[in-house]
């Protein structure tokens, strides 16, 4: 679904990501973790195009990302992305911000977007907020109709970076939750995130980042039964004690 | 001592109201065509290529180191001509309206189109990226998420520039056209009470400035609760 080959990215002299590559298979959930600044941000936004990058080369569903000659709106509208600070668009409605993109992307008519929206809606059980603004739900509510509006485009594969790390430590459950029925229902999803405890529920990988460069690609069960990185295991040691 | 005689006011009030509704429509004008031409300069200057982010450079920065009376000026001498030329018009054609109304348009662009750049620039960047992601074209990320928003947080900066404008149509005395400041001197000059006429007409543009602004305030204050 999503090949990652030998991808390189600089801000000037600076080395951002260093010959990344790996792979998501259709209906894998891998999960991209690391310390901040590793760029595991950076690669999940190559993925639809929203960061360039300089060399190698990402394929999603047969279509190269970085080739220009790439519609990039087109492959966005059929990937799903999630972002750390929710990014609802606060001058409409929870229900325009999930018809929005359904009408004037895909064309589909006020009616049917309206009833997907309220259909999706339902799923993160917010049905009773469909008419507020973005700003008067709490962050746990916002990400959910994040989810929600990702989900709506029908989406091929949902990419989340750091979907958890803004929100209140109480609202986190909230969140994974749905991540993980989106799981279990066999979405395709790639992951950034520090939640460990739902890498080791739900991916089928992890791939652990440091200084730009994939340093561990495994299955989750040997990612947390023995990393073979020594900075994967310290990574791990600190992470793990909270 | 100087002697008031307020008699020539109630008397050309008919043609006081007409050079109210000059000023109006002037101002008007400038700021639907203003707001307009600024928006697609600001989104010019902000614009990766580079030839469009000159110009709008170049355009804002030209407009805003000249005098607005010069370019009045400009647009009442060179202009009309030109236009005659070009439509075929008559010498005698008053084109001094029309050439009031693009001067003030052009240059109110120019202030327009940077208190329009702030505003698309305090809209978060993240706000184009989920755009972008949902598979918005970048015309339509703007179009649809960010002007909203940066219009929203500007209205009260676009409407005391509109007051400022409002004032600043006086400018058109230049091209002895009949606005409303420019109506009060003829009334004043032709009845030999133009001391009169001028605190007369300096009244009235303090009652409707203040008013506005006092309005823009309050809208203000609603806005950010």
């Amino acid at each position: 679904m999503i090949s990652i080959r030998n991808v390189s990215k600089y801000y000037g002299d600076f080395r951002v990501l260093d010959d990344c590559t790996t792979d998501v298979r259709q209906g894998e959930v891998i999960v991209v973790c690391g310390p901040s600044g590793s760029g595991k941000s950076t690669l999940i936004k190559c993925v639809n195009g929203l960061e360039p990058f300089q060399r190698g080369e990402i394929v999603v569903d047969g279509v190269s990302v970085g080739d220009s000659k790439t519609k990039l709106p087109t492959l966005r509208a059929r990937l799903g992305m999630v972002f750390q600070n929710f990014e609802l668009f606060p001058h409409m409605t929870v229900t325009a911000n999930l018809t929005i993109a359904q009408t004037k992307v895909l064309g589909r008519s006020a009616d049917a977007a309206r009833a997907k929206a309220l259909t999706l809606l339902e799923r993160v059980d917010l049905t009773a907020h469909a008419d507020k603004f973005p700003g008067e739900l709490s962050g746990g509510q916002q990400q959910r109709v994040a989810i929600a509006r990702a989900l709506c485009m029908d989406p091929i594969c949902m990419l989340f970076d750091e979907p958890t790390s803004a929100l209140d430590p109480e609202m986190i459950n909230e969140v994974l939750d749905v991540m993980v029925g989106l799981a279990r229902e066999g979405m395709t999803m790639m992951v950034v995130t520090h939640e460990m405890g739902f890498a080791r529920n739900v991916a089928h990988r992890v791939v652990f980042m440091d200084q730009g460069r994939i340093v561990e690609d495994a299955a989750t069960e040997a990612f947390f039964g023995t990393p073979r990185s020594e900075r994967a295991q310290q990574f791990l040691s600190k992470i793990l004690h909270h | 001592m100087y002697e008031f005689d307020w008699s020539s006011i109630p008397r050309s009030l008919p043609f006081l109201w007409q050079g109210l509704t000059v000023s109006f429509a002037i101002t008007a004008v400038a700021l639907v065509v203003g707001i307009l031409w600024g928006t697609a300069l600001a989104l010019m200057r902000l614009s990766s290529v580079k030839p469009l982010s000159w110009f709008a450079a170049g355009y804002v920065n030209l407009f805003r180191s000249v005098p607005l009376v010069m370019v009045l000026l400009w647009f009442f001498l060179i202009v009309p001509q030109f236009l005659q030329n070009l439509f075929g018009l008559g010498r005698a054609a008053d084109t001094r309206l029309i050439s009031a109304m693009v001067g003030f348009a052009l240059f109110e662009a120019a202030y327009y189109s940077e208190i329009i750049r702030a505003g698309i620039q305090s809209v978060s960047k993240g706000q184009l990226a989920a755009a972008a992601a949902l598979g918005m074209t970048y015309g339509q990320s703007m179009r649809l998420v960010v002007l909203p928003q940066a219009f929203r947080n500007m209205v009260p900066l676009l409407l005391t520039q509109a007051i400022i404008l409002f004032q600043d149509t006086s400018l058109v005395y230049v091209s002895a056209l009949a606005d409303f400041f420019g109506a009060a001197y003829k009334v004043g000059d032709r009845d030999g009470r133009i001391v009169e006429l001028l605190l007369f007409a300096g009244a009235v543009y303090f009652v409707l400035c203040y008013g506005a602004s006092y309005a823009v305030r309050r809208l203000q204050q609603r806005m950010t609760p």
